[in-house]
């Protein structure tokens, strides 16, 4: 039997792990949408844990939202990364600095 | 398992406006061809129906409807109303800057009332889902917005740290979401409270929850820790869309830190309490000082922006009914003269001069006496200086916070408050006292302009001449509940 507090460790080490890929990765924009996506599986892992342990269905109900909402958000994300490449050939966050001050 | 059918009536203003903005947007690819402002007109149109939809039917008493998701009391209607209110004055000033700069389009105005449909969502938010999904709508449209001018790199990268700093706090708060859900087992603000009360719930996991949570708010709001976005966004957005994204969502930010603070989690207040003073401080502070070495004005704005959310915040931090409708007032007050100071950046912009830089300003009384008067209003009134409404804004909040107990944090204000008149009067004192690079006239492009910048210039001094019944507005709203 797996406890609710491993799945919430297993939920915060996600979280972790997106925290440090948005902060530390200086390279990518791809990078950086793959860890707000897992930043919002963290999320799920969590909510479907609660919902599992309280034996009330509303953090799954939670989960399809997050879920769509996550879906419309990286169309948009790579719809911006797509022009940013078109605009600077790159794809590098360290280029992304001419507003400044 | 019976289904029953939820009472539609209290969400119709929302249901109207997203019928309008669906038929916009099918319509707008036949209008662009022939009749070039149809989509403007419509946009205008429609928000006055919404706006008649929610005076017509008025609320006093508190409606719940949709199993709990949606609620509609006296609260929401004023601040929608207000959002309206201050919609119509942004589209009508961007409206001119879009022809000037050559990217008139609908796609403008249908994303202006998509988000407008989120921050209704927010303000009659009454549990955690409703509360994401209007955000999340309000956030994708403004992505767009600032998108939109898609050969201009400060504006693609503007929307790019936008978006990824906008997921980052919606992940933060979605996590203390499910804290919250986790240690209460709901997701409805009121059984939250309830819960929370009763003290059967995991104080540890709660107060994780809570800061999460917190931080999302602060995120969202753009205060001190947590404000690295304004400025850039401000900055490189088109006018146009920082005019729309530095005022009409600041209300709903309210709403959002009002229903999850005051109505999900009063119990909670020890814990929340302190973060909001640390961020109040840090905002007003860094809002202050760092606005000093601006020499854009948008930037200028972003910044004051950014001291104006730690002041409203001092309301909040009194956590008392008079308190929170202190803050309402200031943030209703923010957005108003946020539409003033961006809408004359507009009003004097014209195609290949944004007129965005305090230099820009230099010797405007030479070249157009009128509007360095309203100019100066708007500055004043940011400043808080007295016979203009800024003023009674600040000294509402400041009343509420030290009512609280919290003296100290008054004279901090204040102290904050003179050192940030030091850079308001840095732009009165170039358009008075420097001598402008050239002397001929200045007139905005279209006559309207000068008309919509006068009106609510001088809105601010009426409503400084007879701030009374604004502020009774905004607390009988909340004594309602």
């Amino acid at each position: 039997m797996i406890a609710l507090s491993d799945f919430l460790i297993f939920g915060a080490v996600l979280f972790m792990i997106s925290m440090a890929g948005i902060f530390l990765n200086r390279k990518n924009v791809i990078v950086l949408l793959m860890s707000i996506e897992l930043l919002l599986l963290a999320v799920n892992t969590n909510l479907v844990a609660f919902s599992h342990y309280l034996n009330d269905v509303t953090g799954q109900i939670f989960v399809f939202f997050i879920l769509t909402v996550a879906a419309a958000e990286a169309a948009i994300g790579l719809a911006i990364v797509v022009l940013v490449f078109r605009k600077r050939k790159s794809i590098n966050i360290d280029d992304l600095s001419s507003l400044k001050g | 398992m019976n289904f029953v059918i939820p009472a539609f009536a209290p969400a119709i203003p929302e249901m109207a406006l997203l019928a309008l903005i669906s038929f916009i947007l099918v319509a707008d690819t036949f209008w662009s061809k022939r009749y070039k402002f149809a989509t403007y007109y419509a946009t205008q149109i429609s928000l006055v129906v919404v706006g008649y939809l929610i005076l017509s039917s008025f609320t006093t008493t508190q409606v719940i409807t949709f199993d709990g998701s949606f609620v509609r009391d006296s609260f929401a209607d004023i601040l929608k109303l207000f959002t309206i209110a201050i919609s119509m004055g942004i589209f009508l000033f961007s409206r001119e800057y879009l022809v000037q700069h050559k990217f008139f389009s609908g796609e403008y105005f249908v994303l202006g009332l998509f988000g407008i449909l989120g921050m209704f969502v927010m303000i009659s938010a009454h549990n955690m889902i409703t509360m994401y999904l209007g955000l999340e709508i309000m956030s994708l449209a403004m992505i767009a917005m600032i998108a939109l001018r898609r050969d201009s790199a400060h504006a693609v990268e503007a929307a790019l740290k936008y978006f990824v700093l906008g997921a980052l706090a919606t992940g933060m708060l979605l996590y203390g979401f499910s804290m919250i859900y986790g240690a209460t087992g709901s997701i409805t603000f009121p059984e939250m409270a309830e819960i929370i009360a009763s003290g059967q719930a995991d104080s540890v996991v709660l107060s994780f929850g809570v800061v999460f949570v917190v931080i999302g708010l602060a995120f969202k709001l753009g205060a001190v820790p947590f404000h690295m976005w304004v400025p850039d966004v401000y900055h490189g957005a088109p006018t146009a869309v920082t005019l729309y994204i530095g005022t009409a969502p600041k209300i709903a930010g309210f709403a959002m830190l009002y229903r999850l603070l005051a109505e999900g989690m009063p119990g909670l207040i020890e814990d929340w309490q302190s973060l909001i003073i640390m961020i109040s401080i840090l905002s007003m502070v860094i809002g202050s000082i760092v606005a000093i070495a601006q020499d854009n004005l948008k930037r200028l704005l972003a910044y004051s922006g950014i001291g104006h959310v730690g002041f409203l915040l001092l309301g909040v931090i009194a956590a008392t009914p008079e308190g929170y409708s202190a803050a309402m007032f200031y943030v209703i007050i923010y957005a108003i003269t946020g539409v003033a100071g961006f809408g004359m950046i507009i009003a004097l912009s014209r195609t290949g001069k944004e007129f965005d830089l305090i230099s820009d300003f230099k010797g405007l009384n030479v070249r157009n006496p009128w509007l360095a008067i309203m100019m100066l209003i708007v500055m004043f009134s940011m400043a808080g200086i007295p016979p203009f409404v800024g003023f009674w804004a600040k000294i509402v909040v400041i009343e509420e916070v030290v009512k609280a107990g919290f003296t100290w944090l008054a004279v901090l204000a204040v102290i904050m408050a003179v050192i940030s008149a030091f850079y308001y009067l840095k732009v009165v004192k170039a358009m008075y006292f420097d001598k402008p690079e050239d002397d001929s006239p200045l007139e905005p492009v279209n006559p309207s302009l000068t008309w919509a910048v006068s009106f609510t210039a001088i809105l601010l001094v009426v409503l400084g001449l007879l701030p009374s019944s604004l502020i009774d507005l905004c607390y009988h709203s909340l004594k309602a509940l």
